[in-house]
C-alpha cells in the first residue's frame, strides 16, 4: 500500500469544514489528554471486533485502556458481548446515536448520574457514522473534547490517530495503553 | 371556466336597474357532495395547521443534529462558517440550518412524487376521461383514499376529482419551498414543523398517483393473492431482444407491452426493469420481469444484456446515455423532467427514428409520446438485438487480471467507496488471477461506480467487479409478489383490534432506497425473521425488491414463504414508492375503520390514535435520496418510528427520545384527564442503527405503544427480549421501563425480569386510554 496523507479523510470526499481534528503524532498526546480528563468516556463500536493485529485482538487492547485509564465503556451494536466473553463487563449498552445524543446535553449526568463527561473516546463505528456522530459533538457539545483510536483519520473528532496501516495502528495503540500505566 | 371553477368578467353591462363597469365574479370549484361524515376541524390544512401537535412531538424527540457539513454556501454572503456558536451572516444558526436542509430535501422529495402524480393523472385523464371511476379493490375498500379524506376532507370518486387534491399539494409544497429562502424562517423547531407538513403533503401526493394508477392501467386491487413475477437477472433469457426500463413513471413501459401485445410479439422480446417502473410494470403484465433495486443499474447496463433501454423520471444515474452508448444499446428519454440531453424526436414518425437507431444515427432520442415510445422501443430492440447479442461489453477474465495489474495501490478506490469495502486487496488478488476477493465484494456493492471514478490508472473497477461475478449474477432467479395497492377494509377489520392491543406485535414496513450498508439480503432476512415472529411485515419500493433477492435455505424467497395477506406472519407487497401512501393509509384505517374514529379532515386526532396505539415502525435500511427522507417526514407526523441503516446519519439530524427523563413520557389519561406516565414508547421517532442486529432489536422495541394490553405488551416484550438476547447478548438493560404492571411480563420470562425489577426502583403503574390532546379528554378534572 502506497503511503497515505496523515490528516485527510479517509472516505475522501467527507471534508468537514474549517475546523478539523488535531493529530495524534506520537502515542504521548493520546496519553496526556486521558490523564488530564476528569471524567472521560469510551464507546467502542461492532469493528472493533474484527481487528486482529499479530495476534492480538483490538478489544483486548481496548479492554486494557479501559481498566488501566479507569474509563467507563459504552458498547454498541452486538459489541457487548465479545467484552462479556473476556470477563470485562462495560459500563453501559446503547446504541451509538443515543449516547452521542446524551453527550451534547449539558445537564446529563453520566452513566453513573454523577457529572458530564469531559473526553469521549471513540472507536470502532462505521467510519461515515462516527464522522457525523462526531460532528454533532463538535458543533452541539462544545464543553466535550472527542479522541478517535481507529486507524483512520477522523476530522470532526477534537484529536484523532493518522491514517495508517493496521500494523502501525496497532503499535501506537500497544503504546499508548502502555504509556499509560507508567 | 378552468377546472377550478368559474371565473366570470363583464366589462360593461347597463339595464334599467343598474349600470355595472369592469364586474369580475368567480366562484371556486363546483362539487358533488355526496359523502354523509361531517366536516373536521381541519380540511386542505395549511403550514400552521398542526404547528401544535408537530411541537409536542417534537419536545419528546428532539432534533440530534449532526452536520454533514460546517458551512452554508446557499447566497453570495457565504460561505458561512457555522461551527460551534457562529451565525452566519443572514443570522442563521447550525441547528436552523440542519433542520432547513432537511426541509429542503424534503420538498425536493415531496415535490418529486406530486409531480410524477401530476403527470402520471394528466397523462390518464387524456386517456381515460375524468370520469373514469377510482376503483382500488372493489367491494373489499370503501376508504379508497384515506389520507386524502383525512388531509383534505373529500371523497374522491373519479380520476377528475384527484385534480383538486393535487392543486392543493402543489399549492403547500410551492409555500413549503420558499420556507427555506434566506431570511424567511430561523426557527429550527418551527423548521421541523414545515418538515412533518411536507412529508404529509408528499403522502397524500404518493396517494393521488397510486389510486389513480390503479384505477386506470387495472393493477392488482388490493389484492392478497397478486401474483408472483420474475426477479433476478438470471430470470432473463438473453437470446431474445431485451428492452430495459428504469425509473418511476410507468406509462411508457405499459406502451411497450401494449405494442408488443397487439403486433402478437410478447414472446419475441423481454421487456426487464430496475426501480419503481419494473414493480408497476409488473403490476401491468406479470411477464416483465424485474432485474434488481437501484443500485443494479450500472451492473446491469454493465453485462451488455439489454438492447435498447428506456428512461423516464427519479433515481436514474445521470451518466445512463454515455453507459449506454459502452454497450451500443440506444437510449429513449422519455420524460421532460430528464430530457438528457438527447434530440426531441417526439413528432418525428417511428418509422424515421427506429431507422436513425438502427443506422447509428443517434445514441438517444427524447420522446414526449408513450405509445411512440412504445412502437419505437421494440422496433429497435428487435431490429438491433441479433447484431449486438455478438459483442462481448465485460472484461473476459484475461482482460480482468491485465487491467488489474495497472492497480498501485495507491487506496482510492476504496477511500471512495460508501461501505469502505476492501476493492484495493480484491483488486491486488485479482491481478494475480484470484477474483473470489472481487465477487465477494459484488454481494455488497450499492453500484455507485466511485470507485472507477477515483481510479488514476483508469481502472474500470465497476466492470472488474461485474465480471468476477458474472457466474453469480446468471444465478439470480428470485421470485417477488406483484404489488397489491392497498389494504382492504375488510383486512382492517380483522387485525385492527389485535393491532390495537399489541396481540399482533406490530406492523413493520420496509421502504425505500437499496444504499446499503451490507447489501441486500439484510432486508430479506429481516423480513423474514419478523414474519416468522408474526408481525405484519409490509414492503414497498427498492426494499420490496431487495426483499426478495434472497433464498433461505429451503431455497425460498420470502415472498415463496408468505402470504401476501395484511395478517399476522405475511408479508405484503403494497407496491412501487408512491404505494407507500397504502402503509400510512392502513394505520389511518385502523384508527378511523377499527376505531371508528371521525376520518374527514381530521388529521391531528387520528396521528394522536395512531402514535399512541397502533404499533408501526418504518424500516429504511438503505435510505439514500430526498424521497425516501419526504416519505419519513410523512410517518413521523402519524408518530410512526422510522429506523434507518447507519448511512442515515447522513440526511443532517435524528429525532431521539430521552428514555432517561421521565418527566418526557406523560400522557393524559382521556378518561379522567389525568397525567400518567406510559413509559418511553416509542422511545424514539427517527434513529439510525449501526448495524441490522442492532436494528432488530430496535424496531422490536419501537412498537411498543402506551395503549397496549398487559396481553400485547408481554407479547412485545418477548419478542424485544428474545432478539436482544440472540443479537446483542443478554437481558436488556431497560427492561424496567417498559413493564407497567406484573401482568406485563411475559411468562417465560418471569424470573429473570422479577429479578431485574427488584435491583430498580421499580413500582406498577396505570395503563391509560392515552392522548397528547386536551380536547380527547372525555371527563375534565373539574368535573
Amino acid at each position: 500500500m502506497k503511503s497515505m496523507p496523515l490528516a485527510e479523510s479517509w472516505q475522501t470526499a467527507e471534508i468537514p469544514g474549517p475546523k478539523k481534528a488535531s493529530l495524534i503524532i506520537k502515542p504521548d498526546i493520546a496519553d496526556a489528554m486521558i490523564r488530564r480528563a476528569k471524567r472521560p468516556v469510551m464507546i467502542v463500536g461492532h469493528g472493533a471486533v474484527e481487528y486482529e493485529v499479530e495476534g492480538i485482538k483490538l478489544i483486548e487492547c481496548l479492554i486494557e485502556l479501559a481498566k488501566k485509564g479507569k474509563i467507563p465503556v459504552v458498547v454498541t451494536a452486538s459489541t457487548a458481548r465479545e467484552f462479556l466473553n473476556r470477563g470485562f463487563t462495560p459500563s453501559a449498552l446503547m446504541p451509538a446515536v443515543d449516547i452521542g445524543n446524551r453527550l451534547t446535553d449539558p445537564t446529563w449526568k453520566g452513566l453513573d448520574g454523577k457529572d458530564t463527561y469531559d473526553l469521549a473516546i471513540f472507536v470502532g463505528l462505521p467510519y461515515y457514522m462516527e464522522w457525523t456522530i462526531l460532528s454533532g459533538l463538535k458543533h452541539f457539545a462544545p464543553s466535550l473534547k472527542t479522541m478517535t483510536l481507529d486507524c483512520v483519520y477522523q476530522p470532526n473528532a477534537s484529536w484523532s490517530l493518522p491514517n495508517s496501516t493496521i500494523k502501525d495502528w496497532a503499535a501506537n495503540l500497544r503504546d499508548i495503553v502502555k504509556n499509560l500505566g507508567d | 371556466m378552468n377546472k377550478n371553477g368559474v371565473n366570470l368578467r363583464i366589462k360593461e353591462f347597463r339595464s334599467d336597474i343598474a349600470h355595472f363597469r369592469d364586474l369580475s365574479i368567480s366562484i371556486g370549484a363546483i362539487t358533488k357532495e355526496s359523502w354523509s361524515e361531517p366536516m373536521g376541524p381541519t380540511p386542505f390544512p395549511s403550514l400552521t395547521t398542526f404547528r401544535e401537535w408537530d411541537l409536542k412531538l417534537l419536545a419528546r424527540y428532539k432534533p440530534f443534529y449532526l452536520p454533514f457539513c460546517d458551512l452554508c454556501c446557499m447566497c453570495t454572503y457565504g460561505k458561512c462558517d457555522l461551527t460551534g456558536n457562529k451565525c452566519g451572516a443572514c443570522g442563521i444558526s447550525m441547528a436552523a440550518q440542519q433542520s432547513r436542509t432537511v426541509l429542503l430535501a424534503t420538498c425536493i422529495g415531496a415535490s418529486t412524487h406530486t409531480a410524477h402524480a401530476r403527470d402520471l393523472l394528466t397523462h390518464l385523464i387524456r386517456r381515460f376521461g375524468k370520469d373514469h371511476i377510482l376503483d382500488v379493490g372493489g367491494l373489499n375498500v370503501d376508504i379508497e383514499a384515506p389520507l386524502v379524506r383525512l388531509v383534505c376532507g373529500i371523497k374522491p370518486g373519479t380520476l377528475g376529482d384527484l385534480e383538486e387534491v393535487l392543486d392543493y399539494c402543489e399549492k403547500q409544497l410551492t409555500q413549503l419551498l420558499s420556507v427555506t429562502h434566506s431570511g424567511q424562517e430561523g426557527n429550527n423547531l418551527d423548521l421541523e414543523s414545515k418538515i412533518f407538513h411536507t412529508g404529509m403533503i408528499d403522502h397524500v401526493g404518493m396517494e393521488v398517483a397510486d389510486i389513480a394508477q390503479i384505477s386506470a392501467l387495472g393493477f392488482p386491487k388490493s389484492d392478497p393473492d397478486a401474483g408472483l413475477a420474475d426477479l433476478g437477472l438470471g430470470t432473463v433469457d438473453v437470446k431474445k431482444p431485451v428492452i430495459l426500463v428504469i425509473g418511476h413513471n410507468v406509462p411508457p413501459a405499459t406502451e411497450i407491452i401494449d405494442y408488443l401485445k397487439t403486433q402478437d410479439l410478447t414472446t419475441e422480446a423481454e421487456v426487464t426493469g430496475i426501480c419503481c417502473t419494473s414493480l408497476d410494470m409488473t403490476r401491468y403484465s406479470i411477464k416483465t420481469k424485474i432485474i434488481g433495486p437501484i443500485s443494479w443499474q450500472l451492473r446491469y447496463i454493465r453485462s451488455g444484456v439489454p438492447d435498447v433501454i428506456v428512461i423516464d423520471e427519479q433515481c436514474i444515474r445521470a451518466d445512463t446515455l454515455a453507459e449506454a452508448r459502452q454497450i451500443h444499446a440506444p437510449l429513449i428519454a422519455t420524460s421532460e423532467k430528464n430530457c438528457a440531453g438527447l434530440p426531441d424526436r417526439t413528432h418525428d414518425s417511428a418509422d424515421e427514428i427506429v431507422s436513425d437507431f438502427i443506422n447509428r444515427k443517434m445514441i438517444g432520442a427524447l420522446i414526449l409520446d408513450p405509445v411512440k415510445v412504445g412502437e419505437v422501443a421494440v422496433r429497435t430492440a428487435i431490429a438491433i438485438a441479433p447484431k449486438r447479442k455478438k459483442r462481448r461489453t465485460l472484461p473476459t477474465q484475461d482482460e480482468l487480471v491485465k487491467s488489474a495489474k495497472k492497480c498501485t495501490q495507491c487506496v482510492l478506490c476504496r477511500r471512495a467507496c460508501p461501505n469502505d469495502l476492501p476493492i484495493n486487496y480484491a483488486v491486488k488478488a485479482a491481478a494475480q488471477g484470484n477474483l473470489s476477493g472481487l465477487d465477494e465484494i459484488y454481494d455488497d456493492c450499492v453500484g455507485c461506480g466511485r470507485c472507477e471514478s477515483a481510479c488514476p490508472q483508469k481502472i474500470p473497477v465497476h466492470s472488474l467487479i461485474v465480471a468476477a461475478a458474472e457466474k453469480k449474477t446468471r444465478e439470480e432467479t428470485y421470485k417477488i409478489r406483484t404489488g397489491r395497492g392497498p389494504i382492504q377494509d375488510l383486512e382492517i377489520r380483522k387485525v385492527g383490534g389485535p393491532i390495537v392491543l399489541g396481540e399482533i406485535p406490530g406492523i413493520i414496513a420496509f421502504v425505500g432506497c437499496a444504499n446499503f450498508p451490507k447489501g441486500s439480503r439484510e432486508v430479506a432476512e429481516m423480513c423474514m425473521e419478523f414474519a416468522k415472529r408474526r408481525y405484519i411485515v409490509c414492503t414497498s419500493g427498492c426494499s420490496a425488491i431487495s426483499a426478495g433477492m434472497y433464498r433461505n435455505e429451503e431455497g425460498k424467497t420470502a415472498y415463496e414463504m408468505y402470504p401476501g395477506s395484511f395478517e399476522a406472519g405475511g408479508i405484503v407487497n403494497v407496491g412501487s414508492c408512491v404505494s407507500n401512501a397504502h402503509i400510512s393509509g392502513a394505520a389511518v384505517k385502523i384508527a378511523s375503520i377499527f376505531a371508528k374514529r371521525p376520518l374527514r379532515g381530521n388529521y391531528e386526532e387520528i396521528a394522536d390514535y395512531v402514535y399512541n396505539r397502533v404499533g408501526a415502525v418504518g424500516v429504511a435500511w438503505g435510505a439514500m435520496s430526498q424521497k425516501a427522507v419526504s416519505i419519513a417526514a410523512g410517518f413521523w407526523r402519524l408518530g410512526i418510528p422510522v429506523v434507518v441503516g447507519p448511512h442515515g446519519t447522513k440526511y443532517r439530524r435524528l429525532l431521539l427520545g430521552r428514555s432517561d427523563r421521565d418527566e418526557d413520557w406523560y400522557v393524559t389519561d382521556a378518561r379522567t384527564g389525568d397525567k400518567v406516565y406510559a413509559g418511553p414508547v416509542p422511545e424514539h421517532l427517527f434513529f439510525a442503527a449501526e448495524t441490522k442486529e442492532e436494528a432488530m432489536v430496535m424496531i422490536a422495541k419501537l412498537v411498543m405503544r402506551p395503549n397496549d394490553t398487559s396481553k400485547g405488551r408481554a407479547i412485545k416484550l418477548t419478542n424485544y427480549i428474545d432478539l436482544h438476547k440472540r443479537l446483542i447478548g443478554g437481558m436488556p438493560q431497560d427492561i424496567s421501563l417498559f413493564v407497567r404492571k406484573m401482568s406485563d411480563i411475559p411468562l417465560t420470562m418471569k424470573e429473570d425480569i422479577e429479578n431485574i425489577l427488584k435491583k430498580t426502583s421499580w413500582n406498577e403503574h396505570e395503563i391509560p386510554d392515552p392522548t397528547l390532546l386536551a380536547r380527547m379528554i372525555r371527563k375534565s378534572r373539574e368535573a
